[in-house]
């Protein structure tokens, strides 16, 4: 019966550790800009595709 | 291929202008040179998010000198080591995806930056770097080249690192943890599971959630017992009286009721209110963080002039240590600091951060120069007579009105209910203790404290942040941004209008430029307009830019005579251009407009006359707002525009010319004392004190980012004509508020028949709580979203 105790106790722990998390959160001032990681994460497929543009432009440069 | 956008920065390229480079076409050389820049550094990506992002890089050679100097570095930096040092600038431009991306790949184009990072509310970029590798001048300058220019000014020089409250945040944390966790271990007694095993553990549930209750108790709900005690201090019936009442009579009474074992007390309401309350003051504060409203004439000014030492070296010196005799230097567009004398033969000032007046003054050697004016065409320099704090415009800033504490005593809506709320609570309480007190004690108590708790005025308490606080968003998504919810109450209550002339009902971004005399011939334009290419007179330039394109003619000779015009030679015509006294050789009779006169050869042709260019829609919106207000217009300048101006505006209008920015602050000072609440609506740096003195101050900008004084909203100066709205959309919201009022109290009489009977039971209050909550949430967010749409 008294596996309630730990159930409960165990719950609550992590129930606190969450809680801390979002504490940490907060401090390190994830909160404080909420747009710009959203249009970060949307960048680093793009930037592979530059080598050939470089070729050509500087081809262009030559004429 | 009749208009053609630049790739670069999407102006419209003016024909026979193009230039091709890689196919793109652009509009300036500056322009071309971003791109260059860019596609030799592999970074034309850029282009790929947004269509023609960039900006024109600004010609800005030895702006930026200063940051050389150590001890404005030291101020500047964030952190600094032998190889790295972190700085936070501000770019105004940023305003889009491939901004990010471009600033967060400068180690790219810098092999001394190692790390960039945009926050993009506020637009700023944070720089690492390795300042043996790049100075941050080089940084200042790479920017620069790319077309984002930093944003430094006295401001960040003297603002120190500042901490961010993330109090409230944690605050709330603590409650949603306390609320959560208490709402699930809660769950058997409402169900009254009669359970052998449950009813073991009855007081091990209880008991932890006592616990639980705590840290929401003590630490989240602290603010509310502060700002009550300061009330009663002050002997104003605030709503966080009854709320701080309510809080602690709960809890109070809860813990009665587990250490007694007569029920499981009230925690998870006390838990949920706090936590709702609080939500409440979190969706009331809309910062925009890009917009500084508490900006003085220190955000105007630069950080550091060139100062000339005895030996003719130039240096750069931080403007607090300029000293009376100094000489200084100032460059094209830059700030004058301090009150000086002219020493170059000539200056052309732009004052129109002071007076408001539109066109820049011509000085001579030898006059006075004044801080806060604007330097325009050539390199002057001038000797310093006062310091920074002793000028002119500085001592603005010593009136009273900018010493006071802001933090005006007014009451607010919610407020002025709770002085009629609280008495009529207790006395309700007091009545029924004193009714049951006779027939049974213990009953007595119970209704005393269910009172207490039934009534506490958490729906009442969150009526106002929900509406103001979508309010507020509704407004900053057109343009409008209040320093505020408070502004919201005050805007309700505004009943006459102030404008400023200059720059606010007119925009400086046009001139209206009109001919009037004998015609000029197609040939003679063309001359004419060559002409003014060669003058650096704002003038010149503004006509320059009026008349029409033309192909480039050779001049023969040209000579212009500061103060009067120019003289000048081509294809064997003499032109004469300048003031009436200049080309005509007699006083000019009137000489409220500000013209340009044209003689060719000797014959006197006519004039082109600069009129202010009024914004759009003016005429429409005044009418509308005189139905309803008292306007008046104030100006610094001139009465040149009176007639226009009294065609242009409703009758009973009332114009006020050449006010200083002293008079203009006594003026709303006086409209004030006759019992007006007065809304000043101003820009620049003249309307300053009278924007700081108005119940409400709104500065009109035309980029928001930079250049507002301080005051109480920004609006976008392309939403200028929509005023009307904002003003009906605020007195709107205080309806709202008052309907919902309504609506919570008729919560707050169910839920103090329960409690008069003594028959609250936790269950009952647990959910009259939310259910009230729910309800007027969503009632405010709807009617404000209605009255948003109705135009």
């Amino acid at each position: 019966m008294s596996v309630i105790y730990l159930l409960i106790s165990v719950s609550i722990i992590i129930a606190i550790g969450f809680f801390i998390a979002f504490v940490i959160a907060v401090k390190t001032g994830q909160y404080d800009d909420d747009y710009t990681p959203s249009v970060r994460m949307l960048f680093d497929d793009e930037i592979k595709k530059t080598p050939n543009n470089k070729i050509k432009t500087t081809k262009e440069k030559q004429i | 291929m009749s208009t053609q956008n630049c790739f670069h920065c999407g102006l419209i390229i003016p024909k026979n202008e193009v230039i091709v480079f890689d196919e793109k076409q652009f509009c300036c050389s500056g322009c071309k040179t971003v791109y260059e820049i860019f596609s030799l550094n592999d970074l034309t990506c850029y282009y790929d998010f947004e269509k023609s992002p960039g900006a024109t890089p600004q010609d800005i050679q030895g702006k930026y000198d200063f940051l050389d100097n150590e001890n404005i570095q030291l101020k500047l930096l964030e952190f600094q080591e032998d190889t790295t040092a972190i700085v936070s600038l501000n770019i105004p431009h940023i305003h889009c995806s491939s901004c990010i991306w471009i600033l967060e790949n400068l180690n790219r184009l810098k092999s001394g930056i190692s790390a960039s990072q945009v926050n993009f509310p506020e637009k700023k970029v944070r720089i690492t770097y390795n300042p043996e590798k790049i100075t941050l001048k080089d940084i200042a300058y790479t920017l620069s080249s790319i077309g984002y220019e930093p944003y430094i000014s006295l401001e960040n020089y003297e603002a120190g690192k500042y901490d961010v409250d993330r109090s409230l945040t944690y605050k709330l944390g603590v409650a949603f943890f306390c609320f959560g966790n208490i709402m699930l271990l809660s769950f058997p007694e409402y169900f009254e599971v009669k359970e052998f095993w449950l009813d073991n553990y009855k007081p091990f549930f209880r008991w932890l959630i006592f616990i639980l209750a705590m840290p929401s108790f003590l630490y989240s709900a602290s603010g509310y017992y502060v700002s009550a005690y300061k009330s009663i201090k002050s002997k104003m019936l605030n709503i966080d009286i009854p709320i701080a009442l309510g809080i602690i009579v709960m809890f109070i009474r809860s813990t009665f009721d587990i250490v007694m074992d007569y029920g499981s007390g009230f925690f998870d309401s006390l838990t949920g209110l706090i936590f709702f309350m609080l939500l409440g003051k979190m969706f009331q504060i809309k910062t925009y963080s890009f917009l500084s409203f508490e900006r003085d004439f220190k955000s105007y000014f630069p950080i550091a002039v060139t100062r000339i030492n005895p030996n003719t070296r130039e240096e750069s010196i931080p403007i607090y240590d300029i000293d009376k005799g100094d000489r200084l230097l100032i460059r094209n567009q830059e700030l004058i600091p301090v009150d000086g004398i002219l020493i170059s033969d000539k200056a052309e000032i732009d004052y129109s951060f002071v007076t408001g007046e539109a066109v820049p003054i011509t000085k001579k050697s030898g006059d006075k120069v004044f801080a806060g004016g604007k330097q325009i065409g050539k390199v002057i320099e001038m000797e310093v007579l006062h310091t920074v704090s002793q000028s002119y415009l500085t001592q603005l800033w010593g009136n009273d009105i900018f010493q006071k504490d802001v933090q005006q005593k007014h009451k607010t809506i919610t407020d002025t209910i709770s002085r009629y709320f609280t008495p009529i609570l207790l006395l309700i309480a007091f009545a029924g203790f004193g009714y049951w007190v006779f027939i049974d004690a213990n009953t007595a108590f119970n209704v005393f404290t269910a009172v207490l708790i039934v009534a506490c005025p958490c729906a009442l308490a969150l009526t106002a942040p929900f509406t103001f606080g979508n309010i507020l968003r509704i407004l900053g998504k057109q343009k409008f941004y209040l320093k505020n919810a408070l502004v919201i109450e005050q805007l309700a209550k505004v009943d006459t209008l102030v404008f400023d002339k200059t720059g606010t009902i007119t925009t400086n971004k046009k001139s209206n430029i009109s001919y009037e005399g004998e015609s000029l011939s197609s040939e003679n334009l063309e001359m004419l307009k060559n002409v003014l290419r060669a003058s650096n007179h704002p003038l010149s330039r503004m006509l320059y830019d009026f008349l029409p394109e033309t192909k480039r003619i050779k001049l023969d000779d040209f000579k212009e005579i500061t103060g009067k015009g120019i003289l000048a030679v081509i294809e064997n015509h003499q032109f004469q251009i300048g003031s009436f006294s200049f080309v005509a050789n007699q006083e000019e009779n009137s000489i409220q407009q500000t013209s340009l006169h044209i003689k060719i050869d000797g014959i006197y042709y006519g004039k082109y006359i600069f009129n202010n260019q009024y914004r759009e829609g003016l005429g429409e919106l005044f009418k509308e707002l005189s139905l309803h207000y008292k306007i008046k217009v104030l100006s610094g300048d001139n009465d040149g525009e009176r007639e226009t101006l009294e065609n242009l505006l409703p009758k009973g209008t009332e114009l006020v010319f050449n006010q200083k920015p002293e008079q203009k602050l006594t003026f709303i000072k006086d409209l004030q004392d006759q019992g007006h609440n007065v809304m000043m609506i101003g820009d620049g740096l003249n309307d300053a004190g009278a924007l700081a003195q108005s119940n409400v101050g709104i500065s009109i900008s035309e980029n928001v980012n930079v250049f507002s004084p301080a005051c109480d909203a920004i609006l976008d100066a392309t939403e200028f004509r929509h005023l009307n709205y904002f003003l009906k959309l605020s007195k709107n919201s205080i309806k709202i508020i008052k309907m919902s009022f309504v609506l919570s109290l008729l919560y707050n009489v169910v839920g103090l028949t329960f409690a008069i009977t003594g028959n609250l039971l936790p269950l009952v209050a647990a959910i009259i709580m939310p259910l009230s909550t729910i309800t007027i949430v969503s009632f405010v967010t709807l009617m404000s979203n209605y009255y948003a749409k109705k135009k």
